[in-house]
């Protein structure tokens, strides 16, 4: 009896690795998920911190997935590797700074490398020809083939039949008839597909799962590179990235605002590492100032704590100012008002 | 059969998941991990990592913010 063939899928909790999964599945092979984390994933984070989503159900979505499907799922910390796609993508960026096209091929190496390890026989992913601009292309396809090492044991299901043939399906090992020949940036197939399987309630994350196709964060990320003056970062700084409004008032200094208890809860946990400010006469954020501050830079900040608290419309708001070592004084300031705030300091 | 303990405070998931599960790798049928986590996450997520893989959830603790995690190992 011939051994039954094992596939590696990568697994985002989309919608389209699901599909991709269940289609491999359904044609008896065994598979098991991988999801990396970059540290740039939309999952997890930003529901676990604020507030506003505490009504939504806190769920990972690849896991979700992989309950979905009755498979294994295995989470791979990529945070230190994933820097270098990043930081030098040698196919560039995107429309923002998200590398998309090193990424897929990233991603798509060290699943080969975990098939390897595990004695797996190919690779699936949910890519579909024309779904992204960057990366899902008919041309980029082999690309990202060639350079993770994967070659033909890498099958892309939903659009197989419009690419040339792979392995498994030249050895039988799956029906290249039951694949399918999905193509552009269109919905409604999946849609239709999912409700076929009897899958409801999956994720559609706008603009994918990855933070770094977000414009406004890729921003703040370019202005962190450009005023350290090199591209470098470590895993709090991209978190940091994610969370409140960030203003950068001089080129020397910027203000992390949180915008709600549970951002400010967040916050806390790195005022050991920043001098912070929040008001001690109102409601308010708490404030991280990052970079080296004057006298006048701490005054200023304390004004913009001020407009962003309870006590805006107040004459005078009392401030707390607590440096690194924990020392903290009090200012008593006038709040900024809000038509001094230049636009450009918004990042 | 043996005990382990793991602090996972201070990090948010995906991070207390992998660091179950990579601990959960190096442990024996029957071996019990208790995992103390803050992010709520962690509720929902090390509970459905364990079901994927076929682990059992001995306990879960959720007090003043501070949440602890029993899985037994299986393998």
């Amino acid at each position: 009896m011939t051994p039954s063939r094992k596939a590696v899928a990568l697994i985002s909790g989309g919608l389209d690795s699901l599909l991709a999964a269940r289609l491999i599945l359904d044609q008896g092979i065994h598979v098991e998920g991988l999801n990396f984390y970059t540290g740039f994933c939309v999952e997890g984070h930003t529901h676990a911190i604020r507030d506003r989503h505490t009504t939504k159900p806190k769920r990972n979505n690849a896991l979700w997935s992989a309950e979905q499907l009755g498979i294994k799922l295995h989470i791979i910390d990529v945070i230190e590797e994933y820097k270098d796609v990043v930081i030098n993508p040698k196919h560039g960026y995107g429309a923002n700074l998200n590398p998309c096209l090193d990424c897929k091929g990233f991603m798509v190496g060290k699943a080969r490398a975990w098939m390897e390890a595990h004695g797996f026989d190919f690779i699936i992913t949910g890519e579909v020809i024309g779904q992204r601009p960057k990366s899902q292309r008919r041309d980029t396809m082999p690309i990202i083939a060639r350079e993770s090492g994967a070659f033909d044991r890498l099958l892309r299901p939903l659009c197989a039949k419009l690419l040339p043939e792979t392995l498994p399906e030249r050895e039988g090992w799956v029906d290249r008839n039951k694949l399918l020949n999905l193509n552009g940036r269109g919905r409604k197939s999946q849609i239709t597909l999912a409700g076929e399987f009897g899958f409801h309630d999956y994720a559609q994350p706008a603009g994918g799962c990855c933070f770094l196709t977000d414009p406004n964060y890729s921003r703040r990320l370019a202005d962190m590179w450009s005023t350290r003056g090199e591209k470098h970062y470590e895993l709090d700084d991209i978190m940091l990235l994610k969370i409140g409004r960030h203003l950068r008032p001089r080129p020397n200094f910027k203000l992390i605002v949180g915008r709600e208890e549970g951002e400010n809860n967040f916050l806390s946990g790195y005022r050991r590492q920043f001098v912070h400010l929040s008001a001690l006469s109102h409601d308010g954020p708490l404030v991280l100032v990052e970079g080296e501050v004057s006298e006048d830079d701490l005054q200023l900040a304390a004004r913009l704590t001020a407009r962003f608290g309870q006590g805006r419309d107040s004459d005078r708001v009392s401030v707390e100012i607590t440096d690194k070592s924990g020392v903290a004084r009090t200012l008593e300031v006038a709040p900024m008002p809000l038509d001094q705030i230049p636009q450009e300091w918004y990042l | 059969m043996s005990h382990y303990e793991l602090d996972a405070r201070r990090l948010l998931c995906p991070m207390p998941v992998i660091r179950t599960q990579n601990k959960l790798e190096e442990l024996q049928a029957g071996d019990t991990l208790a995992v103390t986590c803050s992010d709520p996450g962690a509720l929902h997520d090390i509970p459905a990592w364990c079901r994927v893989h076929g682990h059992e959830i001995v306990s879960t603790l959720n007090h003043a913010g501070e949440i602890i995690i029993t899985v037994r190992a299986i393998k």
